[in-house]
């Protein structure tokens, strides 16, 4: 028996342990030496992306993977559980937060000076709970998970700029810890009703009591939790601050990641706790559609209004998560690959923008988007990304914007919804307004003013992951096809419960 | 009909070179030489392999290749059949003339960022070649939206406020047409579960109901605001505050052209001959673009600016083609198809001596020009080969395209299409001859010397000047336009 | 009247949870006071804590003990009350604390700041644009210089 077959039963579980153990030993290797724990983290990160991929093939060859933690029957003892949903989910938190470790070294030089360590423990941390957030079958768990990953967030972002970003994690705090106790209480109505806190188990058990109020409420206040979570208009007020105001790396990772898991979360407990049929009988599905319309289109228009990049980059979040959420709450499998598909092409896009603001924030100091004159020439690789994943969001064909885009639009119309086609069409126009600004600032300045400015690019170990997720922009554009044919389409038809993948 | 298909990758490499050459471009910026070097070299493989794959097309045969799966059942995929080679000769054979043209324009005013215009400029060619070539309305689109976001670059090159403006205004008309388009493709692809032109039509667009086939028809229209129907076409005035080069190239070939060839395989290929007459939509068509042949020539008659007129020209130009298109009629469509290449090498003649007025006379206004022509005669003996063909004077090639419009509207017995054909050319005459006038028979306000522009511009339009001539005689010589254009309507129809 | 009464009495324990997190909830959403919204955040919590202990009761039932010790005789026969909730919220409160721990943190950091926990000093503070009290102010602040 190798040692490999010795780990390799308990894989499922290293993607939470490793960050963990991790993040608790970062504080002793920074001890040792400071400029270490960058490595420390890039490695862990790698190990989590190799095991987070060995899971997702694992999943796609043999079938959903079962993991009793500590040896505990389900449904008494906690249970992980990686199906092609979460895996997949888990193998975006794994690769963008490992592009963004690679990213950090020099950003959190400059902008968390003297806390380098804390920082990248509290990163590890921030992975954990996304991590365990994703993979669990326990909703108990889940919401212990669920409260790492914020309380580590709240103490990123108040690493940021200072006093803004101190306020912003406090209101961030508030906002979270009102959405985690709805959750707290959506799980204890369930507990109430099922008795159990397997989602598997809790699935079987809720039909035969679906007509009580208990767990309509219970529904209720999950999405309520959710919304907040995801930043769903208008209970986004937090999330602008919060994105503008953390340090460029943790807003890569927290724009990127946790609104996601957010989503994947709310999608878990729609699709996978409740049923499809009971959430679209509740009119459930239909609200959360219309709330996303909206959540597209004013996350939009206030993006526009904005001149701080990160906060513009924040509002086009809100009107992204709208398009996920869209996707889901159109409930066919068109507009739910769409809405899959959008979580990772969001994963992409939105981290390499905010990458490429802290990279101009680095060089420059400056994140107002009306000072970025003549960047084009002093940047020329950050800016070209910078191109390629806005016209990515904007839904240009060939990105990978465009893909999600044409599968959520295709949703609608089959769903005989036509305002949300509008909807969708019009947003678009809406990004490029917001994002032609930028380019016009960025190429288009007066050219006397240009003329003398020396070609000055980031770092290295920025600029390498930000071209790697622009590269990825384009490359789903294109290739996305096998992916579609055998992960989202079948993911999506084993959600709706019409068989497909186990 | 049966066609034979062929498999071959020529039409890939045919849209890559100029994407190949513009990375090469952008590599060698600093080196001016090598940079146009690299353009030159692109333009003469680029219409080589164009031009190697004519044969075949003129053989009956259509040449597929599909790239890449990008979304199950959305390929990317390139099928070069006669109309689409029509386009692609043009507007690769025209890059040849308007690279040599280029130079001499941005060097000759030492204009800036001339690199980013380079480059930009290859890739509006890739994409121009790549609309050309699409096998289905995704692919069009990819290539139709890169033509949008690499032509604004260069509609925005000078910087200044007016400049980004006029840039603006381009991008929002353009985007929101790309938006309409991609509507109407997912409507499209909704209800016949492709996208793949088709000779006849796509199958299953009859099963699209009445109203909805009506604004799906509507909404393709909008999406082919690049076609400059009116009211979607303040867009092209505004665009020329562009360099003259690129208002040639790109504004009188490859931009405004892609959004009428995107028309025409929307009316041809996509809803079919056969529906279009069922459903009646192109007698509503018919009238609709007549009033914009008539308005935007008023338009063009109100204009001083030299550019800005010959830009509402090409806006009434443009509706030519639409309209020969759906008349249905054999004739007709051959009217109209052989207008693309026509009044491009007519109307880049036109826009060429514009520019050389810029450059070397550093005039822009017609009332300035009293005399030009004893200053630069060869310039405006160009012009005017240009405006005669415009107007329809043999021997020059425009007559001939309306010669073939006249027999299609008169096949339908149509008196008021007849009439606006006529009118317009009335109005074609009142608002070029003019120009002519000032030129040669009015007294300049001082004394001018005999001073040409340079070589590398004179010799692009005084070369596009004879084609326009030699096409007007000799419209049906072996391999031709007309030949091309025979084909493809023999496709569309059903007929030999 | 005593119907409503009957009701109120017979769950009296919801009423209390819910009575609690209304308290909680308007003070973290009305109250000024950066502390005032973090006890309400507590007082929340608590509320919810007690929906669940309260939840475990059966009535009649002792202690999760078994009787007599494990395999002892009758011991299925005893009424025990549901331990699974004490443990979840036994967690649960850590995770409170924890979250306490993090704003109170916070909260020190706000003052050393601006020198305030109260919500509208701070904010007026951060409205006058002062660079030293906020990122965004000095970026914006820079914008209207690069307009005039």
């Amino acid at each position: 028996m190798t040692g490999f077959d010795l780990i390799a039963p308990h894989l499922p579980v290293l993607t939470v342990v490793i960050p963990l153990i991790a993040g608790f030993l970062t504080p002793i290797i920074g001890w040792i030496d400071r400029r270490l724990p960058w490595y420390w983290v890039m490695l862990a990160m790698f190990v989590v992306l190799l095991i987070a991929g060995n899971n997702l093939v694992t999943v796609i060859n043999s079938g959903t993977i079962h993991y009793k933690l500590g040896g505990w029957d389900p449904p008494f003892g906690i249970e992980y559980v990686i199906d092609l949903l979460n895996g997949f989910v888990c193998l975006i938190i794994a690769f963008i937060a490992f592009m963004v470790s690679i990213y950090s070294k020099e950003s959190v030089k400059k902008e968390v000076p003297g806390k380098t360590t804390p920082f990248y423990s509290v990163f590890l941390l921030l992975i954990t709970g996304l991590m365990g957030m994703t993979i669990t079958g326990d909703i108990f768990n889940f919401y212990v998970f669920l409260e790492i990953s914020s309380l580590t967030a709240y103490a990123l972002i108040a690493m940021g700029d200072r006093g803004d970003g101190v306020v912003a994690s406090f209101n961030y705090l508030i906002m979270g810890t009102v959405a985690a106790s709805f959750i707290l209480l959506g799980i204890g109505y369930l507990y109430a009703v099922t008795g159990t806190l397997n989602m598997a188990d809790m699935q079987n058990l809720l039909p035969g009591v679906y007509d009580s109020k208990v767990v309509l409420a219970a529904l209720a206040f999950f999405m309520a939790g959710f919304s907040i979570k995801v930043g769903l208009f208008p209970l986004h007020a937090w999330l602008p601050d919060a994105y503008t105001h953390a340090p460029s790396t943790a807003s890569a990772l927290i724009a990127g990641l946790m609104t996601k898991v957010g989503v994947y979360a709310m999608i878990r407990f729609m699709f996978c706790v409740f049923t499809p049929a009971f959430v679209i009988d509740v009119n459930m599905t239909e609200i959360l559609t219309w709330a996303a319309a909206l959540a597209i289109i004013m996350g939009s228009v206030f993006a526009i209004a904005q001149s701080d990049i990160k906060r513009m980059l924040a509002y086009s979040s809100i009107s992204q998560i709208g398009y996920i959420l869209l996707g889901f709450g159109l409930v066919n499998v068109v507009g739910i690959t769409g809405g899959l598909l959008h979580i990772m092409n969001h994963a992409f896009m939105k981290c390499a923008l905010f990458l490429v603001a802290g990279a101009i924030f680095y060089k420059t100091d400056i994140r107002n988007i009306y000072q970025f004159k003549g960047l084009g020439k002093k940047m020329p690789v950050t800016t070209t990304v910078f191109l390629i994943a806005a016209l990515s969001m904007i839904g240009v064909p060939g990105t990978v914007g465009f893909t999600s885009k044409w599968y959520l639009a295709l949703g609608s119309i089959e769903a005989n919804q036509w305002i949300f086609v509008a909807v969708i069409l019009v947003s678009s126009l809406l990004n490029i307004v917001y994002f032609w600004r930028i380019f016009d600032n960025i190429w288009f300045g007066h050219p006397h003013e240009i003329e003398n400015i020396k070609r000055d690019e980031a770092p290295l170990t920025m600029l390498i992951p930000m071209v790697i997720l622009g590269i990825l922009c384009v490359y789903f554009g294109f290739f996305s096809g096998d992916l579609i044919e055998h992960i989202f389409e079948p993911l999506a038809k084993t959600l709706l419960g019409l068989g497909g993948v186990p | 009909m049966m066609v034979t298909e062929i498999n071959s990758i020529t039409p890939l490499l045919a849209v890559l070179v100029s994407m190949i050459a513009s990375v090469l471009i952008l590599a060698s910026g600093k080196y001016p030489n090598i940079r146009e070097g690299w353009t030159f070299v692109a333009a003469f493989i680029k219409f080589g392999l164009v031009i190697s794959m004519l044969p075949l097309i003129l053989n009956g045969k259509v040449i597929t290749y599909t790239v890449v799966e990008m979304l199950p059942n959305l390929p990317i995929a390139f099928k070069v059949d006669a109309f689409g080679i029509l386009f692609a000769i043009t507007s690769s054979f025209l890059w040849i003339f308007v690279t040599s043209y280029s130079i001499g324009y941005m060097r000759s005013l030492k204009e800036h960022a001339q690199t980013r215009y380079f480059f930009c400029f290859a890739i509006a060619l890739s994409s121009a070649v790549g609309i050309a070539f699409s096998a289905n309305l995704i692919t069009l689109f990819l290539f139709y939206e890169l033509l949008t976001i690499s032509t604004y670059p260069l509609v925005a090159h000078n910087e200044t406020p007016e400049a980004i403006s006029s840039g603006r205004k381009y991008l929002t008309y353009l985007m929101i047409a790309g938006v309409s388009l991609l509507f109407s493709i997912l409507v499209v692809y909704h209800y016949t579960g492709t996208t793949e032109f088709s000779f006849a039509g796509i199958a299953g667009m009859e099963t699209i109901p009445q109203t909805t086939l009506i604004i799906l028809f509507i909404t393709f229209m909008i999406g082919c605001a690049k076609a400059a129907f009116m009211p979607l076409h303040a867009w092209l005035p505004a665009a020329m505050v562009a360099p003259t080069p690129v208002s040639a190239l790109l504004h009188a070939v490859a931009v405004v052209k892609a959004g009428v060839f995107t028309a025409l395989r929307v009316i041809l290929y996509v809803f079919g001959v056969d529906l279009m007459q069922y459903s009646g939509i192109w007698l509503y068509m018919a009238y609709f673009v007549s009033i914009t042949i008539i308005l935007a020539s008023i338009y063009a008659l109100m204009q001083d600016n030299l550019k800005k007129r010959l830009a509402y020209s090409t806006v009434s130009q443009l509706s030519y083609i639409v309209l020969g298109a759906v008349l249905i009629t054999p004739h007709g469509i051959t009217g109209g198809m052989l207008h693309i290449p026509y009044h491009a090498f007519m109307k880049i003649t036109l826009f060429m001596c514009a520019g050389a007025l810029i450059v070397t006379a550093k005039k822009e206004k017609i009332s300035e020009m009293n005399g030009i022509a004893r200053q630069m005669p060869i310039t405006m003996l160009a012009f005017t080969v240009g405006a005669l063909g415009m107007i329809g004077m043999p021997p020059v090639g425009g007559y001939v395209t309306k010669w073939f419009l006249l027999l299609g509207a008169a096949e339908l017995h149509s008196m008021i299409l007849i009439a606006v054909l006529l009118v317009s050319a009335v109005l074609n005459a009142a608002y070029f001859f003019p120009v002519i006038y000032v030129a040669f028979f009015k007294k300049p306000d001082h004394e001018l010397k005999y001073k040409e522009a340079p070589l590398t511009m004179l010799v692009p339009l005084v070369l596009t000047a004879i084609i326009s001539i030699v096409i007007g005689i000799w419209p049906d010589a072996p391999g031709m336009f007309l030949d091309i254009v025979e084909i493809a309507v023999a496709n569309v129809t059903g007929g030999v | 009247m005593s119907g409503i009464l009957d009701i109120v009495y017979a769950e009296y324990n919801y009423w209390i949870y819910v009575t609690l997190m209304m308290i909680g909830f308007y003070a973290m959403i009305a109250k000024k006071n950066l502390i005032k919204k973090v006890i309400g955040a507590n007082i929340f919590q608590t509320a919810i804590f007690l929906f669940y202990v309260s939840l475990a009761d059966v009535t009649g039932g002792t202690a999760p003990i078994l009787v007599g010790g494990h395999g002892a005789e009758h011991a299925a026969d005893v009424i025990y009350t549901n331990p699974v909730p004490h443990c979840l919220i036994l967690t649960a409160i850590v995770v409170s604390v924890s979250t306490t721990a993090v704003a109170l943190a916070l909260i020190i950091r706000i003052y050393q700041e601006y020198g305030s926990i109260e919500e509208d000093v701070i904010l007026a503070a951060r409205r006058e644009l002062k660079p030293e009290f906020s990122e965004h102010a000095r970026q914006k602040g820079v914008a209207e210089v690069g307009r005039q």
